[in-house]
């Protein structure tokens, strides 16, 4: 199992999901971030005094998948979430030990 | 008839200042200061009602528009106030004489009659430019609301002293100041028609040449909820708007000084009260039978609706009438706005719901109670008035479109207009702040 963590813009929210469960995926996590890379924040006024808004408000993706459903997922996110301007975001994958569903306790794939 | 002719005699004494009363006796100094005092204290509420609109935006827009909208509601209050001292009053009222427009013309007070004695004139000439000055900052207010999240602040402004300036003074002149609809006998007591639906149709036209928000409407026909950002903020907009429609119904009496038009500011307060709450029940209802769950934006709306059905003559009809009235408001509401989005037609807050359908049912609606009036005069008010204000602002907004542009880019409309255009967040938490 492996767990698929992206950082994407915010309005690429809907097309991001859309890839996701068209590949038979049941479920995910999202949260609203704020974060830079190499896009970096920028400079704003306010009452007179400027100041630098570093963290860009992004949003998060988070989902446990079957090794097998890695590449094309990894591969679909990355061509819907992309604008070709910085500050797309990323996409990370990690291994994941173990994975219980809590309602009726299966392991592992059965979980997903 | 008693109403109808005050009404007729206050109609003249707005379009002729020093006019003596040969039928009744002098005007007392008491009915002049209750008369101005009217003016006065009314005119104090319906300028509340831009706080309402302006939360009532500020609620069903994103919070990353939310400052934009804020600062387009604060700043059009000020230009209608600006333009309407130097063009818009005597464009509306100076020399109409039946005809299409006034004259260009500072306004200037014009007391001396009375401050020698003579009360004749009924009220202070500035507390009528008071009065008429907050009618035209609200028919501004409308459009703000429905081009909301995607038009160019600056754009938006200099549309605003277009309506402020010319388009709502003209048109006002046909009906308040004394011009030739007037003449023709149609009748709009507050201004369902002068105020509300001119205010919708430059709405209207706004969004069709501005085109709907990225991602409102889908490839097949679908169309996508974008929610506001604070249900309270919407509601407690809602309620001042409300609480503020009673000096916009209420001083368009346009007298207080006598006993009968006491009883008709009375009356009327009844009517636009019992209007926004037939407009809001019947929307509710009417959501809950259409959709299994009533909504509260719709409830909101729906008592606007009533506010606004009954603006154009809440003086004649009984109260179980004003009822009614809102109620087809409030109905016609719920169909309106699932109308709009058909057509493609992106309006924020309802704004062309509410104002514009409500404001043309409202209008027709008055030969029901209102003697002296009739079905065909208040369609052709409606249809000419609607037809110059589509025309116009039409031209304006193809002008600003061609010049300087109306929309913002697709990359500014995704980060906010409050980053985009202004610079600053309505609510800018998680800020690392770093002063240079």
């Amino acid at each position: 199992m492996k767990k698929i963590e992206c950082i994407i813009k915010p309005f690429k929210l809907d097309d991001v999901k859309n890839v996701i469960t068209d590949l038979g995926i049941a479920g995910m996590t999202v949260s609203e971030v704020r974060g830079f890379g190499r896009q970096k924040g920028h400079s704003e006024l306010y009452r007179g005094a400027e100041y630098q808004i570093d963290f860009i408000p992004k949003v998060k993706i988070e989902l446990v998948v079957s090794d097998d459903q890695v590449a094309e997922l990894v591969s679909n996110i990355q061509k819907a979430a992309c604008t070709g301007r910085i500050g797309d975001g990323k996409i990370f994958v990690l291994a994941v030990e173990e994975s219980v569903r809590i309602r009726t306790g299966e392991t592992a794939d059965d979980s997903l | 008839m008693k109403k109808l002719k005050l009404i007729a005699l206050a109609a003249v004494l707005l379009a002729l200042p020093t006019l003596a009363l040969a039928e009744e006796q002098a005007v007392s100094e008491l009915t002049y200061i209750l008369n101005t005092f009217s003016f006065l204290i009314s005119g104090v509420l319906v300028m509340w009602m831009a706080a309402g609109f302006a939360m009532l935006e500020a609620g069903l827009v994103r919070s990353k528009n939310v400052a934009t909208i804020c600062l387009k509601n604060i700043s059009l209050f000020g230009i209608a106030g600006i333009l309407f001292y130097f063009v818009g009053y005597n464009l509306m009222y100076m020399n109409v004489d039946g005809g299409f427009m006034g004259s260009f013309a500072v306004w200037g007070a014009d007391d001396a009659a009375a401050l020698a004695g003579d009360y004749s004139a009924g009220y202070s000439s500035g507390s009528d430019w008071f009065f008429q000055m907050v009618f035209c900052g609200a028919a501004c207010s409308v459009v703000s609301g429905c081009v909301a999240e995607r038009i160019k602040l600056w754009s938006f402004l200099l549309f605003c002293v277009a309506l402020t300036g010319l388009i709502y003074p003209i048109q006002g002149s046909w009906v308040w100041g004394g011009g030739w609809l007037a003449e023709m006998g149609f009748s709009d007591y507050a201004g369902s028609t002068l105020v509300h639906s001119v205010g919708g149709w430059a709405a209207l036209t706004g969004a069709i040449i501005l085109g709907a928000r990225k991602g409102k409407y889908g490839r097949d026909g679908r169309v996508n909820p974008i929610p506001g950002s604070n249900i309270p903020m919407a509601t407690l907009g809602s309620f001042i708007l409300w609480m503020g429609w009673f000096g916009f119904n209420g001083g368009s009496a346009l007298a207080l000084g006598v006993a009968s038009s006491a009883i008709e500011q009375g009356n009327v307060y009844i009517n636009t009260n019992l209007a926004a709450c037939g407009g809001m029940i019947a929307s509710m209802i009417a959501v809950q039978l259409m959709y299994k769950k009533t909504d509260v934006t719709m409830a909101l709306n729906g008592a606007l609706a009533g506010l606004v059905s009954i603006t154009a003559s809440p003086a004649a009809p009984s109260p179980g009438a004003a009822i009614l009235i809102g109620a087809v408001g409030g109905v016609l509401v719920v169909f309106a706005i699932p109308f709009f989005d058909k057509l493609k037609i992106d309006d924020v807050v309802g704004a062309l719901s509410v104002h514009l359908v409500c404001g043309i049912w409202g209008t027709l609606a008055v030969p029901f109670c209102a003697e002296g009036t009739s079905f065909v005069t208040q369609l052709i008010g409606v249809v000419t008035i609607g037809a110059f204000v589509v025309i116009t602002s039409s031209i304006v907004w193809l002008a600003l479109k061609f010049t300087i542009g109306v929309r913002c880019d697709e990359e500014d409309e995704f980060r906010g207009l409050d980053i985009a255009e202004i610079g600053m967040e309505a609510y800018p938490d998680f800020q690392h702040v770093n002063t240079k």
